[in-house]
């Protein structure tokens, strides 16, 4: 007796999106199954990768990422190179030096990096804000107007700037917009609601659900996933069908197990392979929950992760 | 096929006569068809009943021990596909592998994986399991298992030799391993061996079809206690498999794939440590129930078996940590305190960022009952009195520091732990972890 297959099949999918313009456009999204499912039917566009470059250089870095990015010494250099990176499908540029807490860098001196990536690169440009909510919607709007046409996508609009985003990016220059909340499925719909009853539309709109790093709590971020692709499949839940876009490094990268020295804890091994690792295993799972991309930066994680999803098509 | 209530209920007595602690027999015949208690609660049922009811109210997914005494892993029992549905029972457990085709050195490789143990939140963390490959030459795998017997670990037997699996079987007898190497050919020989030496089997085939025969041959002999091997050369295969196995035993109630599953992710990726890595986080995710590997590093593990404790904690039970003074980048007697939570997310975080700081202080985890600093304090498990308590009793004698940081969140009870704790000097810290940093620098 043959094992008689069951697909999980919905009349439901998510929405698929394109970044960028022409031949390099990269689409994101579209499954009508659960996450990598294909052996059920349609997951739309394989999972896509960004790869991550900070307007603060290469600053802490280790030597995978300083040898790969060697000769690189501006933001557009580097987004040149990142571009090439084996596995990259688009380029994701942090804008961490405008935080008023940090380096506190100007809006125009944002906007001026910003165009000279979008200018150094053929593959789709994502802008990552500097997680200060008043800055982030003054840096997003300039650079929305800055680089119009490009069909760029902005991370993130949270609850706090949601209107002033929402306006500036995904309605006035008609860019895609990035919808943040903190690991809630209610805050996630929520802010969707707002952002579409304030007229941007549905598939002009991104979420990044928030994310957390291996062993940080990632069961809430799992979870989390699973409930919005039930939503979105099984229900039918318009808001909850946009793309899911995770930003992987920043939160890899950022704990212990990944920056400690070796000096420090011998046992561990060198620090490199535990960031790669922690990366490469963060990605793994959030792609395994939903996410539709993730963005990530070292160049053995972008070279793993994409093998991985090619074999899992 | 799962029973309704309703089919429960026409077989029970009908009388309500509550001795099986439930008010109604019909309340009763709910219970069962949910899983929550078993049928034989009721004294009053033929056996033949029971008999021809238990096989239908079975769980859809067997619970299999593997291993003995302190080293016996609970494998299967799963009830739902997503944890929050309900919660992971069974956490997935690893392995690395040693065989007498790989050469000496990459044997003494894979064995250097047990200096990976440690402890996460109460947990140990190591790899449990050593997968034992034949190929072919039986005095050198024979010598491999004695030794990786010795290791204390409870060991995966691959091999699919019976004369072969027979002698390694007998140099583990009575702890409970697990023989990967029954297929088609030779299920019958292979699940005799399994029953004599109380061993689990494990079954691998070409494609589902064939596993979904060979098991359901192997069942016939009655003996049930079976691994379902869905290693292939590629991971979409094997993703493919191991997902449709698990959802046809819990979705669909087809209770002959209603087993663990195993994951040779070394076979995938051979010598690509990296892409080990990622398979291994995807099939913790989803569904892999033994996730093998070449061999564990700990940059590997502490991403892996971090993520691990994640996904199998309950989501209606917070992960907390002991609580207690944890000194902090070289703190001493004379570092400054700071208290939070026990809630594990809160402790991660603040101890993370602390770290960042360079600035030694001992951090003090006290008792809130494992949640989040705003939720212990509204439920009244983070108070000033619950503070002072700690501090008095657990915190003064120890430490000379009569400076305590309180988390930003509850400035509110400054005024009142200061009163509470006279001799310390209580500061309010800040709101969020990631402000810690500059915070303790600047104090």
């Amino acid at each position: 007796m043959p094992f008689k297959r069951t697909p999980q099949k919905f009349n439901a999918a998510i929405n698929a999106m394109t970044l960028g313009t022409g031949d390099n456009a990269v689409t994101i999204g579209g499954a009508s199954v659960l996450p990598l499912y294909s052996f059920d039917g349609d997951i739309g566009n394989a999972p896509k990768i960004g790869v991550e470059i900070s307007d603060l250089g290469l600053e802490g870095e280790c030597v995978g990422m300083t040898e790969f990015y060697a000769g690189a010494s501006t933001p557009a250099e580097m987004a040149a190179k990142a571009e090439k990176m084996p596995g990259a499908d688009f380029v994701c540029l942090r804008l961490e030096g405008a935080d008023p807490n940090g380096h506190n860098r100007s809006v125009e001196e944002c906007v001026e990096i910003a165009k000279a990536v979008a200018g150094a690169i053929s593959l789709p440009l994502v802008i990552e804000g500097c997680k200060n909510n008043e800055k982030d919607a003054e840096l997003f709007e300039k650079i929305a107007a800055a680089l119009e046409g490009k069909n760029v996508l902005f991370l993130s609009a949270k609850e706090e700037n949601h209107k002033s985003v929402g306006a500036a990016v995904g309605l006035a220059y008609a860019q895609k917009v990035g919808a943040e909340s903190s690991v809630d499925i209610n805050l996630a719909k929520q802010l969707n609601v707002l952002l579409t009853q304030l007229g941007v539309k549905a598939e002009n709109i991104a979420m990044n659900l928030g994310s957390a790093a291996a062993g940080y709590g990632f069961e809430y971020v799992a979870s989390t996933m699973d409930r919005v692709k039930a939503a979105a499949l099984g229900q039918n839940d318009a808001m909850l069908q946009m793309p899911v876009i995770t930003p992987v490094a920043s939160e890899a990268w950022s704990v212990k197990e990944a920056m400690v020295d070796e000096a420090d804890f011998p046992e561990w091994g060198p620090q490199e392979d535990r960031g790669v690792r922690m990366e490469i295993a963060t990605a793994a799972a959030c792609l395994a929950c939903g996410s539709d991309a993730v963005i990530l930066k070292h160049p053995r994680s972008v070279a793993t992760i994409s093998a991985m999803v090619a074999a899992l098509k | 096929m799962a029973l309704k209530g309703l089919d429960i209920f026409k077989i029970t007595p009908k009388t309500n006569c509550k001795d099986c602690g439930n008010p109604t027999c019909m309340a009763f015949a709910m219970k069962v068809a949910q899983g929550a208690i078993a049928l034989d609660k009721c004294p009053h049922l033929s056996d033949e009943v029971k008999a021809q009811l238990s096989e239908a109210t079975a769980p859809p997914m067997k619970t299999i021990k593997l291993g003995v005494g302190a080293e016996e892993h609970t494998l299967g029992g799963e009830t739902v596909l997503a944890r929050h549905e309900k919660t992971f029972v069974s956490k997935n457990l690893f392995a690395f592998t040693v065989g007498d085709a790989m050469s000496d050195e990459a044997n003494e490789a894979a064995f250097a994986s047990t200096v990976v143990d440690y402890e996460r939140i109460g947990e140990r963390m190591y790899v449990e399991l050593i997968n034992v490959k034949f190929g072919g030459d039986s005095a050198r795998y024979l010598e491999l298992v004695k030794r990786a017997a010795g290791l204390g670990r409870t060991l995966i037997l691959s091999v699919s030799d019976a004369a072969v699996a027979k002698e390694a079987l007998e140099l583990t007898k009575g702890t409970r391993p697990l023989l990967n190497g029954a297929s088609a050919a030779n299920a019958a020989e292979m699940a005799a061996l399994a029953k004599e030496y109380a061993a689990l089997l494990g079954v691998s085939a070409a494609n589902l079809d064939e596993l979904y025969d060979t098991v359901a041959e192997i069942e016939k002999t009655g003996f049930k206690d079976l691994v379902l091997d869905v290693s292939s050369a590629s991971a979409g295969e094997a993703f493919a498999d191991a997902v449709q196995i698990r959802r046809a035993a819990l979705k669909n109630n087809d209770r002959t794939f209603g087993y663990p599953s195993l994951v040779d992710v070394g076979a995938i990726a051979p010598g690509d440590e990296d892409m080990q890595c990622a398979l291994a986080a995807l099939f913790t995710v989803k569904y892999g129930s033994i996730v093998v590997m070449e061999k564990m590093s700990y940059a590997s593990a502490l991403p892996l078996y971090g993520l691990r404790q994640n996904i199998f904690t309950d989501p209606q039970k917070p992960m907390r940590v002991e609580p207690g003074i944890y000194p902090l980048n070289g703190a001493d007697e004379n570092s400054v305190c700071a208290i939070t939570v026990d809630f594990a997310l809160t402790y991660f975080v603040v101890s993370g960022e602390m770290e960042r700081s360079g600035v030694p202080v001992n951090l003090l985890i006290s008792d809130a009952g494992g949640y989040s600093v705003l939720t212990a304090w509204a439920a009244g498990k983070f108070s000033a009195s619950s503070i002072a308590k700690f501090i008095n009793e657990e915190v003064a004698p120890k430490v000379k520091s009569r400076t305590l940081i309180l988390p930003g969140k509850v400035a509110v009870l400054q005024g009142e732990v200061a009163e509470k704790l006279p001799d310390w000097k209580v500061v309010v810290g800040t709101r969020e972890a990631i402000e810690l940093v500059k915070f303790l620098k600047e104090m």
